[in-house]
């Protein structure tokens, strides 16, 4: 039998429909997230399966829907809430921040703030700078808090399920350019644990680390350069934190150069931090230093010429790729 | 008293924004604007009847939904258009698109993506005339879904214990995306949040750009004279859905048939047949509206797109 194919956005809730039916203390908070179904349609059907009780639209207030999130942890429940576009986090960054991530360690590990933050991230669709935010390495530097970034439907499934039932509060991005990506999923039951990484391709010339959109636009050039004879090793951490190390580094003790491929502006972002964990444990393997393909430094621009340029490409991931190989 | 040259000002002024957005939404079917936007028909009547309460040299602070308040106060529609069309001739150089003009020559600070986040700036720029004795007021306009964030209980009691030079205007078009104003409050008026601000707040029929502008009047005098802020409640309608991927599940089509008989444009077109302007004269009015959106789209589609060397210089100061 062909395996089952569903979009990112399918997976995402299917993930949210079965922790639903399996666990009766989640529920989910958010904006137009119940009969609109959410701006891009990820929680379509689910207030008519579980009720306004369980799929709770809120007026416009970010931090009260991340704060009602925590305080309803405190009590045992495991809400999802949804934050309508990642640029919006900025309005709920306190509760985030100071509070979701925080409060476990200053109550001196007696709390459980047991909640996962769902937001769409990412640029291309011409909505410009208030709605194209890639912020995800902001939340990567907050100890307390998992930040997971899948880039297929069975990651993205597998993913927020092991998320909604970890006890800590988990910052999960979804690139809204994913949303109808199609992929195999199973049928049955199963997850993806948090912090283990997969080779999504195996080669061994250079290795390619890359998370959510950018695991595709890598796979494509790994296509690309293949026909050249350049055969790329292309790794997806999946959560950033907490990182899977090992998979990182066993792929650069094989292929000995690395290009860190992400979509938020290069400097002092994610990428920079894997670029530093190979440089400081791999650095007797390495045959060039690792180069990171980050994002242009600037806002997301409206125009569309702009806008895609300021992210690395196909065409961009090839480039870098080949000038590693010739350095 | 309001000249039958001013209601024919209105009445052009409405009419551009209609004809403004039903071009944009044509260019938007046909690729030539992307993104999302946001349309304000239905709604001319608040920003032209506020924005007519104004002084040329009076700030206005918009939204996602700001066309209309672009346009009433007094924006040139060549560069509203090729900003839609992201061209380098735009008033944000292609770089900001529809949810993000400011004409600030205009006394335009600016639309803004993030919902409320316009209402505490709005205060700062009140705060700014009241320092620059400047005579100045800043008129705010916000949504009934921006009413409940955090931004705007900071923002309005900021402005209120702070007297400052400020009217703040909610466009109650009775949803916010899908949720409506019945489930998104627990008062019957948005207005009654005033006084927990000690302020006033009065409620307006948002479908009439005469009481729009009679209210708002009121207010701008009240700010100039520095008695501080009000809170104006223009209850109105969208007729369209919230955004180009809105599928209007939440609202029968009766209630928009019902706003819609409403339609702030016809209203009043004829009460202006009816205090004796000849018809002639309008149609005179609404050709001219036509030329200047055909003149704006060909102005747009002539002009450069912009350049990502330039847009870097942007960035920094
Ligand atoms: C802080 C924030 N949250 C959510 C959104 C998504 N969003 C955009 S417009 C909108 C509804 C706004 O309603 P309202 O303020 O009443 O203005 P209207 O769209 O009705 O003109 C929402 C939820 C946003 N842009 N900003």
């Amino acid at each position: 039998m062909p395996e089952r194919e569903v979009t990112y956005a399918e997976a995402i809730r299917e993930a949210l429909r079965e922790e639903m039916r399996r666990d009766p203390s989640v529920f989910l908070i958010g904006e137009d997230i119940g009969v609109y179904g959410g701006a891009f349609g990820v929680t379509q059907g689910l207030l008519a399966e579980f009720g306004e009780e369980r799929v709770i639209d809120t007026p416009i207030s970010e931090a009260a829907i991340v704060g009602a999130a925590i305080g309803a942890a405190l009590l045992g429940m495991r809400p999802v809430a949804e934050i309508m576009f990642f640029d919006f986090m900025t309005l709920c960054a306190d509760q985030v921040v100071n509070q979701a991530a925080k409060i476990r360690f200053m109550f001196g590990g007696k709390a459980k703030v047991s909640i996962v933050v769902r937001s769409p991230a990412g640029s291309g669709t011409g909505a410009a700078g208030h709605h194209s935010g890639s912020l995800e390495s902001w939340f990567t530097q907050i100890p307390g808090l998992k930040v997971v970034a899948p880039a297929t439907p069975y990651d993205a499934k597998g993913l927020l399920k092991s998320a909604i039932r970890d006890d800590n509060p988990v910052i999960f991005m979804e690139h809204k350019l994913l949303y109808r990506t199609k992929g195999p999923v199973p049928e049955e039951e199963y997850t993806v644990p948090l912090g283990i990484g997969e080779v999504k391709r195996k080669g061994k010339d250079l290795t390619i680390v890359a998370y959510s959109i950018m695991v595709l636009r890598s796979l494509e050039a790994a296509e690309i350069l293949a026909r050249e004879g350049i055969e790329v090793e292309v790794v997806d951490p999946r959560t950033l934190r907490p990182l899977d190390e090992e998979t990182i580094l066993s792929s650069v003790r094989k292929t000995n150069r690395v290009l860190v491929v992400y979509e938020p502006p290069r400097f002092g972002a994610f990428g920079a931090e894997i670029a530093a964990l190979i440089s400081e444990k791999a650095f007797d393997y390495l045959d060039a230093p690792v180069v990171r393909l980050g994002g242009l430094e600037m806002p997301p621009p409206y125009n569309p010429h702009l806008e895609r340029r300021i992210v690395p490409q196909v065409e961009d991931i090839v480039k870098a790729a080949r000038e590693l190989l010739r350095s | 008293m309001l000249s039958r040259e001013d209601k024919l000002k209105m009445y052009s002024t409405m009419l551009l924004i209609r004809r403004f957005e039903e071009k944009a939404e044509e260019l938007y079917m046909a690729g030539k604007i992307w993104g999302t936007f946001h349309l304000y028909i239905g709604e001319e009547a608040v920003a032209t009847g506020a924005c007519f309460a104004l002084r040329p040299d009076d700030y206005i602070t918009s939204t996602h939904r700001g066309h209309g308040h672009c346009i009433a106060k007094g924006a040139d529609v060549k560069k509203m258009m090729a900003e839609l069309m992201g061209k380098a001739t735009g008033y944000c150089y292609g770089l900001g698109g529809s949810m993000h003009i400011a004409d600030l020559e205009g006394g335009n600070l600016g639309a803004t993506g993030i919902v409320g986040s316009a209402i505490p700036i709005a205060v700062g720029a009140a705060l700014a005339c009241k320092l620059q004795k400047n005579g100045r007021v800043v008129l705010c306009f916000f949504g009934d879904g921006a009413a409940n964030t955090g931004a705007f209980h900071e923002a309005v009691n900021m402005a209120s214990v702070f007297k400052l030079p400020v009217v703040f205007l909610c466009e109650n078009n009775q949803y916010a995306m899908s949720f409506p104003v019945h489930k998104a409050f627990a008062i019957p008026d948005i207005a009654e949040r005033a006084r927990g601000y000690g302020i006033p707040g009065v409620t307006v029929d948002g479908m009439d750009v005469l009481a729009v502008y009679e209210a708002t009047k009121e207010a701008v005098e009240r700010a100039r004279s520095g008695l501080g802020p009000t809170l104006i409640e223009a209850r109105t309608y969208r007729f369209k859905g919230h955004s180009k991927s809105d599928k209007g599940v939440y609202r029968t089509k009766e209630e928009v048939q019902m706003w819609m008989e409403r339609c702030p444009i016809k209203r009043l077109r004829a009460l202006l047949i009816e205090e004796g302007v000849p018809e002639e004269a309008l149609r005179e009015i609404e050709k001219k509206v036509e030329e200047t959106i055909e003149e704006a789209v060909r102005f747009a589609e002539e002009s450069p797109e912009p350049d990502l060397e330039r847009a870097r210089c942007m960035v920094y100061a």
